[in-house]
């Protein structure tokens, strides 16, 4: 509860928050199909239809409403998002708890492949990924995950590398505690902060490139709903139907800003040597 | 070991890294490589056709020979033929970069020209509307994705002037540097959008960092006027982070932006990766990925070397 309290009280944190908020809210509800009008339903005799009471953001093309769509495709970029960044956190956070416990070969192993994971610019990585598993909605997760999985080994083996030499560490050693317990209860448990900052930022990251991905046509595929794929089909239209264009734009400028903005706060929150130092 | 003698002795490992992850990852994809290659004529071979040819292309030797030919190769600049192409596909590579190395640098041309007078100028001003001002901007450049500031401004442009971006025939900026100019601008425009954004973020942040040093306060109180203060002072030291941050990003763009070449129809090498992907050309997709990630080292690594050049305090051997 203090966390929160602390979050709405940081003005980056309120503004990010309530985004996040909702995001989720309606992701949830695009998920569970809680749409105004079936995403999939053409509307033939709606062609084109600009937003109104019937329809909120109007309808597309195929006079598929263009309102639940966005909510349908806002809750396949969440659970593209979420699913990926989870996989890269826990992989990454394995990887980098048992590199800096183990050190050694394991270590240098673990660490230089990491090395050569970050020598690629990241939608490069994920390109090649899909390149070679093909197009796809979980490819894309997998493609995510493994792009961010370095960012989060290197996030975590640095400072549990500081607190396996820390006295507390010895101290439960020569209690006889397991090495699980020491690296979930010791180590983990202090790491908690920076992951969480980690975290927030790496979703905004999955998301901008969730959407870039099925831009592209190398993500969700179509009937599908996704922001990426309703920008591209907005492509040919933009001058005819601007609806198509501009929400899933703002949709997707909003919650990356959104998570970005809380990702900040709790960078501050936890770590108040940076405060008022980043914009 | 000093930092500089690490980075140049790791330099070579990680490449040898990226060099298996790339052969192996194009190897690892479904099916074999002929009918990858030849798609459904394959399926017309007879046996005896298929064994020559994997004899011809050396795919019938263990994975480790393979591997040892193929980098022999990549030495002497032979990254293999392009399917699509029927050209050796260093040669498309090479057609290809010099675009995708024009848009970069026209990037970095704008985002420096707005995000370095713009975080300046906030950090000046720190706490006040102002700062707040340049601060939203920056957090709305960074969460914009290019491709939708790409869109946005297509839009914006047909819709309040009725005027589209050029996109017929790309003209090189030697041939007629005015209309390559102007084919090349918005383009940059859009992806020196969020890159203008970190810039200003960076440089107010290293602003206010520096203005808070003694050396400064001390310049102050001597009575030195505060343009001076700011611009022959402070701002030197304020560099040193923008000029990491834009090497860094210079190393992300020559990578090859594929969604803003893709939206602006540009022929560069982000966009050459992406049709290769979509045609299954292996050969092409291997030879760019491995072209533009020696790239991002390479530039990574001027990176680091100009950091420890610009700031001779800075120990990285104790810490890096």
């Amino acid at each position: 509860m203090s966390m929160l309290r602390a979050i709405f009280s940081h003005p980056s944190g309120r503004i990010g928050g309530t985004i996040v908020v909702i995001y989720v809210v309606v992701a949830m509800l695009g998920m569970f199909g809680i749409t105004p009008h079936n995403p999939l339903q053409q509307y033939r005799i709606d062609r084109l239809h600009a937003p109104s009471m019937v329809y909120w953001m109007g309808t597309d093309l195929f006079g598929r409403d263009v309102a639940s769509r966005l909510m349908k495709g806002v809750g396949q970029s969440f659970l593209v998002g979420v699913s990926a960044v989870a996989l890269a956190s826990i992989a990454g956070t394995v990887l980098g708890l048992t590199a800096a416990w183990f050190g050694k070969a394991w270590d240098g192993i673990v660490m230089r492949v990491m090395d050569v994971l970050l020598a690629f610019p990241a939608i490069l990585l994920a390109l090649l990924i899909i390149a070679v598993a093909g197009p796809g909605t979980w490819t894309s997760v997998a493609a995510i995950a493994i792009v961010y999985m370095p960012i989060f080994t290197r996030v975590v083996r640095g400072p549990a590398l500081s607190i396996k030499s820390r006295e507390f560490v010895d101290a439960a050693r020569t209690f006889g505690s397991s090495r699980r317990y020491i690296l979930t209860h010791h180590l983990l448990l202090n790491l908690v902060a920076p992951l969480t900052v980690q975290v927030t930022l790496a979703l905004a990251w999955s998301l901008l490139t969730e959407a870039g991905l099925s831009f592209l046509g190398l993500g969700t595929q179509p009937p599908s709903s996704s922001l990426g794929l309703m920008l591209a089909d907005s492509r040919n239209l933009m001058e005819t139907a601007p609806w198509l264009l501009i929400f899933p734009a703002i949709t997707i400028m909003i919650s990356i800003l959104g998570f970005n903005l809380l990702g900040d706060a709790l960078r501050d929150i936890l770590d108040p040597k940076t405060r008022s130092r980043t914009a | 070991m000093s930092y500089l003698a690490r980075r140049l002795l790791t330099f070579p490992l990680v490449m040898l890294g990226v060099s298996i992850l790339v052969f192996v990852a194009i190897r690892m994809v479904p099916g074999d490589a002929i009918t990858a290659m030849l798609g459904t004529e394959a399926g017309l071979l007879t046996s005896a056709q298929r064994a020559a040819l994997a004899a011809y292309f050396g795919i019938d030797q263990p994975i480790l020979v393979q591997y040892w030919k193929w980098l022999l190769g990549v030495f002497q600049g032979d990254l293999g033929i392009s399917v699509t192409h029927g050209k050796p596909v260093l040669s498309i590579i090479l057609e290809r970069f010099p675009l995708t190395l024009q848009l970069a640098l026209m990037s970095m041309c704008v985002a420096l020209a707005v995000g370095l007078p713009a975080g300046i100028f906030a950090a000046t001003r720190n706490e006040k509307l102002s700062d707040l001002g340049v601060r939203i901007f920056a957090m709305i450049g960074q969460s914009t994705p290019n491709f939708v500031v790409g869109l946005l401004l297509i839009y914006a442009l047909s819709a309040g002037f009725g005027v589209l971006p050029t996109m017929g025939e790309f003209t090189p900026f030697l041939t007629d540097p005015l209309r390559n100019l102007g084919q090349m601008i918005l383009p940059a425009v859009t992806l020196g959008f969020a890159f203008a954004a970190s810039v200003t973020r960076i440089s107010r942040s290293a602003m206010l960092d520096v203005l808070s040093d003694d050396y400064v306060r001390t310049a102050r109180s001597k009575g030195v006027p505060k343009m001076s203060v700011i611009w022959r002072h402070a701002l030197p030291n304020a560099l040193i982070p923008v000029v990491t941050l834009s090497g860094v990003e210079f190393g992300y763009l020559l990578g090859g932006a594929v969604l803003v070449e893709q939206i602006y129809a540009l022929p560069g090498l982000g966009r050459l990766v992406l049709e290769a992907i979509l045609q299954r050309d292996y050969a092409l997709v291997q030879g760019c990925v491995l072209f533009i990630a020696f790239n991002f080292l390479v530039v990574n690594l001027l990176v680091d070397l100009l950091y420890v050049t610009l700031d001779p305090r800075i120990r990285l051997g104790e810490g890096g």
